[in-house]
């Protein structure tokens, strides 16, 4: 398998839009990204290819623009007014501003910092994009297998019908995974879904990520260097707007190329 | 201890008690008054109050059914029309509002809010009393919706703004259009607020009588449809306690103490909703 | 490698189909309707005021003269009411609000506090024609039997406190007023008063000023711009207050010096006489007064706004 380096050619992808092709590179893709918040450019020329079924990491101090990152890939960056992006972004080669944006992020799902469930109770908040999306099946069945794929239906399986408002931190994080889930999203981003979470919590989220890189390409960003090294088949590294480096996270971490990435894998500065 | 600091505690003390004494005026005033209405009011509440036509001067007796139907109509008009229009433009100023738009509307609809209500009748009497050449309810309800529209447009866009963006975001991610994501996430989440200012509003412009005055006029009797006079509590109530008979003051006691005790209900239900939780439960 | 986004007729037709312009559409309709009603309003009042307008000019406002039998119509009678009785109120609500606001942020445990606090605001939601019935029939005796002899007695040789003693007139109405204003003066005032951070509290204490001192010199001076604020405001309500004063101020479009006179304030005469005018001059003289009253109650309004948003915004810290 070829190692990814900032700047090599983009090989095309051989399959089409709705296939997903094991292993090779190119999923999800950003080609000379440049993003602005008004006048202030908060991301400079990102080029970066997300491989298919495989755990991408997004590390950096923050402020470092990999949270402003992640949230082009799914256009949710545009719930901000005054912003403005140059470059393209492409999922499976197609270009995503040219996709209808409730269609994408149907394909791309996302779990925020802050677990976010709705008020509304543990079945209808997974349930949720479901309904939303015309879902026409079994609706129990589906909630049900989200929940399994998220590890967290034999904690829940007595109390669907309660408020999502009455379970712990991590278990209303694992329901909001289990609620991305369940439109079955072929990429998955989450946006440092364990730091408001104890070590157990954690711990938990890290493993189910392991189970689902199977069936989805998945996108973390995360300020835990270790957590990186725990999960990550590839890590990219930013720093001031720009992806200094990114490669196979062994290489990032053992044997970084650039200066500013052994810096702060070494904690010169975090 | 030196008579200089012995005079500044003392001073300190009375001060302060004095404090509590106002305190204690303005609490009392409520229940000075509530406790005046309910002792002149409930002796002259009967059931011919909420069944009978009024008499005519002079006679004792009669009730006011027709006002009661008569504000029943008009309330009825006002949130029909009022409610859904502020609601909109509530949801408008919060979730798409345009910076110099959305600032204008804003502006507008805290000027309604200070305009007397008064001043709100002479447009309505202009606008529809004055082409239609007669008193009608349809004029006294479009007077209250005036007033009704900004109270529930700013309460509305207070409580849709309170929901975290991060609940929108969670919806938007999921593939929802951000008209699916207001209709199914935002407005359920802020519905007590939103409920509780309706409430509000419609207990608000419930008692109001000046502009009613000359819109919706007062009849004598039942009014049979929305183009007529119709007789409205308050509008009762300010007649019978201004005119000279004393069976009138009778009755004005006791639908001043119906309406305080409705206007008053609705008040403490609404604030007991609210506190019963910010919308985010089940 | 990849289509550019779609533009032109092609985007707006995307946006059109997702739903989500649709509504912004609606919902900005039902928006402008607000903007709408202002406009008509402003509007309404100045067409329909165009006769006593040209005819009379400024001196409207100057004159004192309400005659509708020979079509003489001047509003200061009006004006002077309003501002008279609104003062009457500000002067007795102001101290006993701004008072009960300094008990209950400063001196009143939390539950004491928030249970008067509950009944003062509800307070504010009694419709003013229940404050006019109560007002006719026991304000009105206690003024004319017992406090305004009194005053007339101990303070008679004052011009305010001369003539007959009829209850109806200047004082009572601005009493009434005072307690209707009272719940907004205080509700406003308080929370200006919580606003005030505990250091500025407990610096005065810790320099050894006594609790009222600290309270008085430190917290309420750093809350000064909510507390004017609360009194604009309900300076503002008080002058377009209607009923309750229509009921009591005894229906006299002259000009008095004396709080037990008689007198009329704008609310107070349109209430009275719109339905009866005869003749356009009579009616559109009463709708100027009510465009007089309107641009009042705008200016007002604006300054109470202003300082009430200066407070929150800068914390209210001035030097």
């Amino acid at each position: 398998m070829n190692d990814i380096t900032m700047g090599a050619a983009n090989l095309p992808s051989a399959s089409s839009a709705a296939g997903k092709p094991v292993g090779q590179q190119g999923k999800l893709k950003a080609v000379n990204l440049n993003f602005y918040y008004g006048a202030y450019q908060a991301l400079h020329g990102i080029t970066l290819d997300v491989p298919a079924n495989r755990i991408t990491a997004l590390i950096g101090p923050s402020g470092c623009g990999k949270s402003t990152f992640l949230r082009t890939l799914n256009r949710i960056c545009e719930t901000i007014r005054n912003i403005r992006m140059e470059g393209e972004i492409l999922l499976d080669d197609e270009n995503v501003m040219n996709v209808d944006v409730t269609l994408l992020r149907r394909r791309v799902g996302m779990v925020f910092q802050k677990s976010n469930p709705f008020p509304k109770s543990i079945f209808d908040n997974v349930a949720y994009g479901l309904k939303v999306n015309g879902f026409r099946g079994r609706l129990a069945e589906a909630v049900e297998k989200s929940l399994k794929r998220a590890a967290l239906w034999e904690e829940v399986k007595d109390k669907l019908h309660k408020s999502a408002y009455a379970l712990s931190g991590g278990q209303q994080q694992r329901l909001c995974i289990a609620r991305a889930l369940a439109v079955d999203p072929e990429v998955l981003l989450l946006d440092e879904p364990c730091s408001a979470l104890d070590p157990i919590a954690t711990a938990k989220i890290e493993d189910l990520l392991f189970t689902l890189k199977d069936q989805c390409t998945i996108v973390i960003v995360t300020h835990n260097m270790q957590q990186a090294a725990r999960v990550a088949d590839r890590t990219g590294f930013f720093l001031l707007g720009k992806l200094i480096e990114y490669n196979t996270t062994e290489i990032i971490f053992k044997t970084p190329t650039k200066q500013e990435t052994e810096d702060y894998i070494t904690g010169r500065f975090g | 201890m030196t008579l200089r600091n012995r005079w500044r505690k003392t001073l300190s003390y009375v001060m302060l008690s004095l404090t509590g004494v106002c305190a204690l005026v303005a609490v009392c005033i409520l229940f000075l008054m509530l406790g005046y209405l309910v002792y002149n009011g409930w002796r002259s509440v009967d059931w011919d109050f909420f069944t009978k036509l009024p008499k005519s001067p002079g006679e004792t007796g009669g009730g006011m059914a027709n006002a009661i139907v008569g504000s029943f109509q008009i309330i009825l008009l006002a949130t029909v029309i009022g409610l859904p229009v502020g609601f909109m433009a509530g949801i408008y100023l919060s979730e798409f509002g345009g910076k110099t738009f959305a600032f204008l509307v804003r502006y507008m609809a805290d000027l309604l809010n200070g305009v007397p209500s008064i001043v709100i009748g002479i447009f309505a009497y202009a606008v529809i009393v004055i082409p239609m050449h007669v008193n009608s309810a349809l004029a006294g309800g479009f007077a209250l919706a005036v007033m009704l529209v900004p109270i529930t447009a700013r309460s509305t866009e207070q409580f849709m703004s309170s929901v975290p963006q991060t609940l929108r975001e969670g919806a938007l991610a999921l593939g929802a259009s951000k008209w699916k994501t207001i209709a199914t996430v935002v407005v359920p989440a802020a519905y007590r607020g939103i409920a509780t200012g309706m409430i509000l509003g419609v207990a608000r412009i419930a008692g109001e009588t000046a502009p009613l005055l000359f819109t919706s006029g007062n009849n004598a009797y039942m009014s049979s449809g929305f183009t007529q006079p119709t007789a409205s509590l308050p509008v009762m109530i300010f007649l019978r306690a201004t005119a000279p008979y004393e069976d009138w003051h009778r009755q004005a006691w006791a639908a001043g103490m119906v309406l305080l005790l409705l206007v008053l209900l609705a008040n403490i239900a609404a604030r007991l909703i609210l506190s019963r939780g910010i919308a985010v439960q089940k | 490698m990849s289509a550019p986004p779609p533009t032109g007729a092609r985007a707006l037709f995307l946006r059109l189909r997702s739903g989500d312009e649709v509504a912004r559409l609606i919902t900005l309709a039902f928006a402008s309707s607000i903007l709408l009603v202002t406009v008509g309003l402003v509007y309404q009042l100045w067409v329909t005021s165009s006769l006593p307008r040209h005819k009379f000019g400024f001196g409207f406002l100057t004159s004192s003269m309400w005659n509708p039998v020979t079509g003489q119509f001047g509003a200061l009678p009006f004006i002077y009411g309003t501002v008279f009785t609104s003062a009457i109120a500000l002067f007795i609500s102001v101290p006993l609000g701004v008072g009960a606001a300094i008990f209950l942020a400063e001196l009143a445990p939390p539950r004491i506090s928030s249970t008067f606090t509950f009944f003062i605001e509800l307070l504010a939601a009694v419709p003013s024609v229940i404050f006019g019935v109560l007002a006719i029939f026991t304000l009105v005796p206690l003024m004319r039997d017992y406090v305004e002899p009194f005053l007339k007695k101990t303070l008679g040789g004052l011009p305010i406190f001369s003539g007959p003693v009829f209850g109806f007139g200047y004082l009572t109405a601005g009493v009434i007023l005072a307690i209707m204003t009272l719940p907004f003066v205080i509700s406003i005032s308080r929370e200006a008063l919580l606003e005030v951070p505990t250091e500025q509290r407990e610096a005065a204490l810790a320099l050894g000023a006594t609790r009222w001192e600290s309270t008085w010199q430190a917290v309420v001076p750093y809350a000064r711009l909510g507390i004017f604020g609360s009194i604009f405001l309900g300076l503002a309500r008080a002058l377009g207050e209607t009923m309750a004063v229509t009921m009591v101020i005894g229906n006299d479009p002259s000009i008095h010096a004396s709080l037990f006179a008689p007198g009329y304030t704008i609310a107070a005469i349109i209430a009275n006489e719109f339905s009866e005018a005869t003749g356009d001059l009579y009616l559109q003289s009463l709708v100027e007064l009510g465009l007089v009253l309107f641009l009042l109650t705008i200016v007002i309004n604006a300054l109470a706004r202003l300082l009430i948003i200066a407070t929150t915004r800068r914390g209210s810290a001035q030097p």
